[in-house]
């Protein structure tokens, strides 16, 4: 069978292709974009007519998905750990009704925060729906794994998560494929009330799924994902999940047959295993990449069994994705660095790009909101909130899809005036019209500037769901015509778009100001393929 | 056998494009490969570093551990220094002369230049000039690879296959110009 060079992310893609895949929903976020960009660039999904559109935000993308495996056909969605949190009322919902055909939800975290505002552990997500999580260690198994994924789902009829980190959906190696599984047919679930969560009946589906989750432990589509070594050693054993087994092996390759090691790479994990490695050893060391959450449970509130080394106690740092020489010291391995980095090295920190409307956008910003003294300007997440850095340090917030609208309600509620929000094209689509809505029902006095370059930027310039509709979708929410305004960010209207923005900070009402300029590297990338064709 | 290659540069210099061509080598080599890159934020002029890691034996980590690197290949010259503690006492470095300036603070480039050359290995090219002078401007990241391919454990022939089947899609205009460039930075490394 054919092997491929592939990115984690990309084998995950390309697995599911391999598995009968019929729809895949997502919505960009790092790291996880490149998922979907590998389905929506490869000739068998469109030779096969794949869904492969992007969704206005993650919750809408994991109830299509749902409503593709109602229909009886495999689906995928995949999403950024954050995105997760977006999702999660349908995630925790579809594990409560169940699937029909085999559902797949990616998540894909980002411990050290790469391009993220926060470190979230996405297993956590896996226990408290009570469904399966598989935590592929390396690109091979992640491709693997995606089959046995749809086969545990379609077996327990219920989602699976698919954990992966940063390092894992970003680096490549080789993946042997597998051969093509045919897609699902169209076929409606046996039962046409699965999916009709009254509390008569979710009373009834909760119990079975309480009851289901301890019979995975025990699944061998899930359990040979897990593993157990003996070593001669008998002080210490060593329990590592998913990627963090890459880093053990990287230290103790020419040791191997020294340590009991127990690899963990699906959950709920194995009680025996667990046992395995327990009553061999007097201690044992707990490598996870993200939050502790094997060692939380191995410990207990008590603390009071085997002696855990961990994230716990220091041995591994509380924060932070693990590498090599993390792993080394918590070992007692020697760590061996190369020269220092000499101080004349500066950080490089990224910014907006030559020619960016974003950037023109905050320069009129800055000078239409200075006169009302600093501390007014709620932005979100994109490209535009590198306009916390200097030389703008032009945004006093950025937490969340969507809250720079949400946040500027309820600062203006507070009598903060003005109060205005900066928001990206794609981010309003995903989460911001909603609190536009709110606004516009109790006429808050907000400007929201839509910062619109007409693509999700950071990225990498997917589709935006806003393109060519801001307008219209603000006048339905019921912005009134006179307070919608365009402008066009250029150096040359800069002095017009200050008088703008200026007259809408001193409205009494929602104002909408949409800041309108194609990004610099979609227009630039439509360039070059339109002179290619 | 078994290189680890640590990639520098800011976001949007192309070293992507270097770690690709080494990857297609080492996959017709037979060779097992991890290559680790920076995705999202930091692709917007930001700093940028690829783990690239090749061997005849399984490689675990995607990471390379610090110390173990035998080459850094920079395409601007204080980038090829964030990345020394991953060096190795005997490792190359191999780098671009010119500056890529996107900050305010960024420092004096003699003094940059003094830095590297403490190195005891060390190649430092105008691979802008040289990449021009070869007929294709923006083919500096491959006259880079060039100069540090006599510190690859593989043929210069497969690299140079490499950027044929790389580069195959966008014509063979765009193929010879990269050629020229791998082989003009080839005849700077002194070897």
């Amino acid at each position: 069978m054919k092997k491929l060079l592939l990115l984690g992310d990309e084998a995950i893609a390309q697995a599911a292709l391999d598995a009968g895949l019929s729809g895949m929903y997502a919505y960009p976020g790092t790291p996880s974009t490149e998922i979907m960009e590998y389905i929506q660039s490869s000739k068998d999904a469109s030779d096969r007519n794949i869904h492969r559109g992007w969704s206005a935000n993650e919750k809408t993308a994991i109830e299509a998905a749902l409503g593709m495996s109602y229909a009886g056909k495999r689906a995928m969605v995949a999403m950024k750990h954050v995105g997760l949190n977006v999702a999660a009322d349908g995630f925790i919902n579809s594990a409560m009704t169940g699937v029909n055909g085999g559902l797949i939800v990616v998540s894909a975290d980002d411990p050290s925060m790469h391009s993220s505002q926060n470190e979230q552990d996405s297993r956590f997500y896996g226990k408290f729906a009570l469904v399966p999580c598989f935590e592929p260690s390396n690109q091979q198994e992640a491709y693997e794994m995606i089959f046995d994924a749809f086969e545990a789902s379609e077996k327990y009829k219920l989602p699976v998560l698919f954990r992966i980190t940063t390092r894992l959906a970003h680096s490549r190696a080789s993946v042997q494929l597998k051969e093509v599984l045919p897609e699902k047919k169209l076929q409606l679930p046996a039962d046409l009330f699965q999916f009709v969560l009254l509390p008569s009946i979710a009373r009834k589906k909760y119990n079975a799924l309480l009851s289901s989750y301890e019979s995975l432990r025990y699944e061998n589509i899930i359990s040979k994902y897990n593993s157990f070594k003996d070593g001669r050693k008998r002080d210490i054993g060593i329990i590592a999940c998913g990627i963090a087994y890459n880093y053990l092996m990287e230290n103790i390759d020419s040791s191997i047959d020294d340590f009991p090691v127990l690899k963990i790479s699906a959950y709920p994990f194995p009680k025996d295993l667990i046992k395995d490695i327990t009553d061999r050893c007097n201690e044992v060391l707990i490598l996870e990449e993200g939050a502790p959450l094997v060692e939380e449970a191995l410990r207990g509130i008590l603390d009071n069994g085997i002696k855990i080394y961990g994230r716990l106690d220091g041995t591994v740092p509380r924060d932070g994705e693990l590498n090599p020489a993390i792993v080394a010291k918590a070992l007692g391995l020697p760590v061996i660095y190369g020269e220092e980095v000499p101080s004349l090295v500066k950080m490089r920190p990224p910014s907006f790009c030559k020619g960016c409307g974003h950037a023109d956008m905050f320069n009129s910003l800055i000078e239409a909101v200075k006169s009302y003294g600093p501390g007014r300007v709620f932005s979100d997440i994109g490209c535009y909130t590198l306009a916390a850095l200097p030389p703008y340090n032009a945004i006093n917030s950025c937490v969340d899809m969507g809250a720079s609208v949400t946040m500027a309600v309820g600062a203006a509620d507070a009598g903060l005036l003005p109060s205005v929000a900066v928001i990206g094209d794609s981010t309003f689509t995903h989460s911001g019209m909603t609190g536009l809505l709110d606004a516009v029902v109790k006429n808050s006095s907000v400007t929201i500037i839509i910062s619109d370059n007409s693509t999700a930027g950071m990225t990498g310039g997917q589709q935006s769901q806003a393109t060519g509709r801001i307008e219209q979708i603000c006048e339905g929410i019921g912005v009134s015509r006179e307070h919608l305004k365009t402008i066009i960010p250029l150096r040359k209207n800069h002095e017009e778009n200050i008088r703008i923005m200026k007259e809408e900070f001193e409205y009494r009402g929602v104002s909408v100001i949409i800041a309108s300029r194609e990004c610099i590297q979609t227009a630039t990338k439509r360039k070059r393929s339109e002179a290619s064709n | 056998m078994k290189n680890d290659i640590i990639l520098s540069g800011v976001g949007g210099q192309g070293i992507l494009s270097i770690a690709a061509t080494i990857g297609l080598a080492a996959v017709a080599n037979n060779l097992f490969l991890k290559q680790s890159e920076v995705h999202g934020m930091s692709q917007r002029g930001g700093d940028v570093q690829s783990h690239l890691r090749l061997s005849d034996k399984p490689v675990y980590s995607d990471l390379i551990p610090y110390g173990r690197a035998n080459l850094i290949i920079s395409v601007e010259p204080m980038e090829s220094l964030r990345y020394l503690p991953w060096l190795s006492k005997n490792g190359w470095l191999v780098t671009n002369s010119t500056p890529f300036i996107n900050i305010p603070d960024y420092p004096p480039i003699d003094e940059i230049i003094k830095e590297i050359k403490k190195i005891k290995n060390h190649i430092i090219i105008d691979a802008d000039t040289i990449a021009k002078e070869a007929g294709s401007a923006r083919s500096g990241n491959i006259v880079i690879l060039g100069a540090a391919s006599p510190f690859i454990d593989m043929s210069f022939v497969s690299l140079e296959n490499a950027i044929r089947k790389l580069f195959g899609r966008k014509g063979e205009a765009i193929v010879e110009a990269n050629l020229k460039a791998l082989k003009a930075g080839r005849d700077c490394s002194g070897e």
